[in-house]
């Protein structure tokens, strides 16, 4: 799942070292055009919904937030 | 007669000083604090600047309320003032005070570093500092009666096809009159909450701005990652009771990407405004479908001719594909389409959106070359000067005599709401020494910058990383695509033709 998740975001933004990052959001690494592709993207890669609820800053901060994102709504699927 | 946009203040200030003016997620200021901090910025500046007027004061902008105090403050002493958003690229900053030559730059605390860096500037300030001045009551009072409706108020800067940026200089008439036009036409009053998405060097927000500045209505600054997270955006806007938006199309788009409606929805709002690039027709469904009550309004209008020369309040229905029209013009303003030396008047007909009148901009700072290309003599009139200002973008009317936007004329695009000249990404590219040669692409449908670039080796990222020092992050390639040679037209210049077609 790791991997996966990390294909998408380099191609998103291919020059970011995402997985040294631990403020994407905080940091004003990824803006809101980032943000909604990328759900896109890991709705339809992970077949989860990920509803406004889950749009919260700490669950993108990290690669570790996001999967931990990830394996929750998978479990509710 | 109104001469400056500081009467707007000094009226309000004085008729109820207690009402919230601007606020942020920090801090609400009154009218009365409003002002008091202006006068103060303005007398400071006055001060230190040896009562210099006319001259152009940058001001280092973040997305809280902070920098209207600058602006402010800067007209206080009689010169103008221009919006650099702190988050661009060191190069970018250095261009645009390149053309500038401000006689002095305004940050906060939080860009000390910033300004360090800035070392050939001398006259760098502290806001924070400024504000401990007092204000010198009788000084503002000399300095404003001493402008003219003509002197400029603000300069915003664009994307310029040869790699330096343009500064579009604005006047208080200019202003006045686009405060004026949106009153009457959209109803805008007292109690009005703007909620202000643009950030301040782009000039979708000049319209928040004087809108509550002039009708004693509230302006909340929203901040950027709010659009990330739309539970929070829509929270604030609830809490701040925000009547009136005036956005990007690119931020309405987002809540409809997110689907952020359906789940939470803004109770407050009355109006719907936006401009900066073509909205989509599903955009716009989905929008009235979820909240049918807000007057919906599509604006058109570059820079140039001070925020929007039309507009079009939405009624009846649009299927997807339709094209929104871009509708009339603004009172006291002309707009017309010109082609081949004629004016084109029958519906279907293309020819290029012309516009004249009181919201013609004064021009680009310190560039008379791109100033008389853009803004030129009217055609039609041989018997005296009337500026006119050619937009660059091609219209038609459709059958009921209504504008409507089809596209650019040259390598300009709009992305993500943000104008762009291509020209301007391609220079910085070729400008490293990986790239031999190169050219961008714009793919409409994806929505993705395309740079072809030709050099020794495949090098996304260094190009990526470079790009990222000298161009804002909107202006960045979403896409890069390596080739050992670009193709040639017979011309040997760069086939674009061929290239888009490989996209």
């Amino acid at each position: 799942m790791r991997e996966e998740l990390l294909k998408i975001l380099n191609e998103l933004r291919p020059e970011i070292e995402f997985e040294k990052e631990t403020a994407l959001i905080d940091g004003g690494v990824l803006d809101s055009f980032d943000i909604v592709a990328l759900v896109g993207d890991l709705n339809d890669a992970f077949d989860i919904n990920i509803n406004i609820e889950d749009l919260l800053p700490e669950n993108f901060n990290t690669v570790d937030a996001m999967l931990e994102l990830i394996t929750k709504l998978q479990g509710e699927e | 007669m109104l001469r400056n946009v500081l009467e707007y203040l000094e009226y309000w200030a004085e008729k109820d000083p207690q009402k919230p003016l601007f606020g942020d997620v920090k801090e609400t200021l009154s009218r009365g604090e409003v002002r008091d901090f202006a006068r103060r910025v303005g007398t400071a500046l006055s001060q230190r600047l040896s009562g210099a007027t006319g001259k152009p004061v940058a001001v280092l902008a973040d997305r809280s309320l902070r920098p209207l105090l600058a602006f402010l403050g800067a007209v206080y002493s009689g010169n103008f003032y221009v919006p650099i958003d702190r988050q661009m690229p060191l190069g970018r900053i250095q261009v645009m005070l390149e053309t500038l030559q401000p006689a002095a730059i305004l940050g906060q605390r939080q860009d000390e570093s910033l300004l360090g860096q800035l070392s050939e500037w001398p006259k760098k300030y502290f806001l924070e500092e400024l504000l401990e001045t007092e204000p010198k009551e009788a000084l503002l009072k000399e300095i404003l009666g001493n402008r003219l409706d003509t002197d400029p108020l603000y300069a915003i800067f664009t994307s310029g096809s040869t790699g330096a940026p343009k500064g579009v200089l604005v006047s208080h008439r200019s202003v006045i009159d686009l405060a004026d036009q949106f009153r009457e036409e959209f109803g805008f009053c007292e109690d009005c909450v703007f909620g202000n998405q643009a950030p301040f060097d782009f000039d979708v927000s000049v319209k928040d701005i004087y809108s509550a500045l002039k009708n004693g209505a509230s302006l909340y600054v929203i901040p950027k990652t709010m659009f990330s997270f739309p539970t929070k955006l829509i929270d604030y806007m609830n809490e701040k009771k925000i009547t009136s938006v005036i956005w990007a199309v690119s931020a309405l788009r987002i809540l409809e990407n997110l689907d952020v409606l359906s789940q939470k929805k803004p109770l407050w709002l009355r109006h719907v405004m936006f401009s900066g690039e073509t909205m989509p027709v599903r955009v716009l469904n989905y929008w009235r479908t979820h909240l049918p009550d807000p007057l919906y309004v599509n604006l058109y209008g570059p820079t140039e001719i001070t925020c929007n020369c039309t507009f079009f309040k939405v009624e009846g229905e649009f299927r997807e594909g339709e094209l929104l029209p871009v509708g009339r013009p603004f009172k006291n303003t002309g707009v017309f389409l010109l082609e081949d030396g004629k004016e084109v008047k029958e519906p279907g007909m293309l020819g290029e959106i012309c516009v004249k009148g009181t919201c013609l901009a004064l021009g680009y700072y310190n560039n008379p070359e791109k100033t008389a290309e853009a803004f030129c003599q009217n055609p039609f009139n041989k018997s005296y000067p009337e500026r006119i200002y050619r937009t660059g973008d091609l219209g038609k009317y459709d059958r009921e005599g209504r504008l409507i936007f089809v596209s650019r004329r040259d390598y300009q695009i709009k992305h993500q709401g943000h104008r762009i000249e291509l020209g301007e990404i391609e220079a910085a590219a070729f400008a490293l020494p990986a790239v031999k040669a190169c050219a961008c692409v714009y793919d409409r449908g994806q929505e993705v910058i395309c740079l072809f670039y030709e050099g020794e080796n495949p090098c996304d990222k260094e190009i990526l990383r470079e790009l990222g020092k000298k161009l804002p992050r909107y202006m960045l390639p979403g896409r890069l695509e390596y080739r050992k040679q670009l193709p040639v037209n017979k011309n040997g210049k760069i086939d674009r033709t061929a290239l888009s077609r490989e996209l």
